[in-house]
């Protein structure tokens, strides 16, 4: 009884400082002073259509690295956990996995290639229409996960995954240093000519680096579906 | 308002399917559950005009995470099919 009463009580507070939240929110009519000022200097800046993605990758570029990083952390404690050894398996023979229905397998076949296709243009279009690495990378990795489905027994390749996973985080950074470099400071998109506003070559290395996240994305979670289905050696 | 409408219907499916994975008796039904959430959530994100932050939650929120669980809920039923005793070890000649 108690504890229920205090359970009540807790939920009941929370509520109440939740209410001024509740009541004050809605879309305000106009942007605020902060903003205003990206609305104004984004495509000014950095000829970027997207301005979330202005925002994302160059004006909070940093977090956005600490983000990538902490998916990194995330996918090798993953890898490193879900082993045949650490599940206690042994080395006990894996058990035969029903094989997937025709209807599964038939709209694998169908969906894949339009699934990474569909992936690819998120992320490189990420500058121009919503969406970027991250949605695009997950989408890859939806259609990965849809192979795995149809195809029980079937592994990803380790080693590409790794490849790719590595190099692009690598290349992150190096566009990162090249703003340093080239531009006025770490992840700075003019590094690249700007092109015109709206085109697919446009933003400086905006695209560039929304498309190397978008490819490290996809290949981590890939990995911890891979993984999750738990017969890795 | 239209879009108010629509907000609220949005809201309450989230809420009854939040309180339904939270009774549900069936783990299963859970999972189900809660990735309708988020699928409903991503719905409200793309009403008030934030549609990759909707890309986002219907991708990772209602695809990948139901996924995941799914994968542990079969991973996690598996030991209690075999002979193992309680430190997890799978007793020899069990399977």
């Amino acid at each position: 009884m108690m504890r229920r009463v205090l359970v009540f009580l807790a939920v009941a507070g929370l509520a109440w400082a939740l209410l001024p939240l509740a009541l004050g929110s809605g879309v305000p009519e106009a942007p605020g002073a902060l903003a205003t000022a990206y609305l104004t200097d984004a495509p000014a800046d950095f000829g970027a259509a997207n301005i979330v993605t202005a925002i994302v990758v160059s004006y909070r570029g940093f977090d956005t690295l600490g983000e990538v990083a902490v998916l990194f952390a995330a996918t090798a404690g993953v890898g490193a956990l879900l082993t045949r050894k650490r599940l206690g398996l042994g080395d006990a023979e894996p058990e035969a996995k029903p094989a997937a229905t025709e209807i599964l397998v038939t709209a694998t076949g169908l969906l894949t290639g339009l699934l990474v296709m569909f992936g690819v243009y998120i992320f490189l279009h990420g500058h121009l229409t919503p969406g970027g690495g991250f949605q695009g990378g997950v989408v890859i990795a939806t259609a990965l996960l849809l192979g795995l489905l149809a195809r029980p027994e079937s592994h990803l390749s380790h080693g590409i995954l790794a490849a790719v996973e590595s190099l692009s985080g690598a290349a992150y950074v190096g566009m990162g240093l090249l703003g340093a470099f080239l531009a006025w400071g770490f992840l700075d998109p003019r590094a690249l000519p700007l092109g015109r506003i709206g085109s697919l070559v446009s933003a400086g290395s905006i695209p560039v680096i929304y498309s190397l996240i978008g490819l490290k994305v996809g290949a981590e979670l890939s990995g911890i579906l891979d993984a999750l289905k738990g017969d890795r050696e | 308002m239209l879009v108010d409408v629509a907000l609220l219907v949005s809201g309450i499916v989230m809420i009854a399917a939040g309180i339904g994975a939270v009774l549900a008796r069936s783990l299963l039904v859970s999972i189900l559950l809660s990735g309708g959430v988020s699928l409903a959530a991503s719905l409200v994100f793309l009403l008030m005009g934030a549609p990759d932050v909707a890309m986002t939650e219907a991708a990772i929120g209602s695809g990948l995470t139901t996924v995941v669980y799914l994968y542990a809920l079969a991973r996690a039923r598996q030991p209690d099919e075999e002979d193992s005793d309680p430190l997890g070890n799978s007793v020899k000649g069990g399977r």
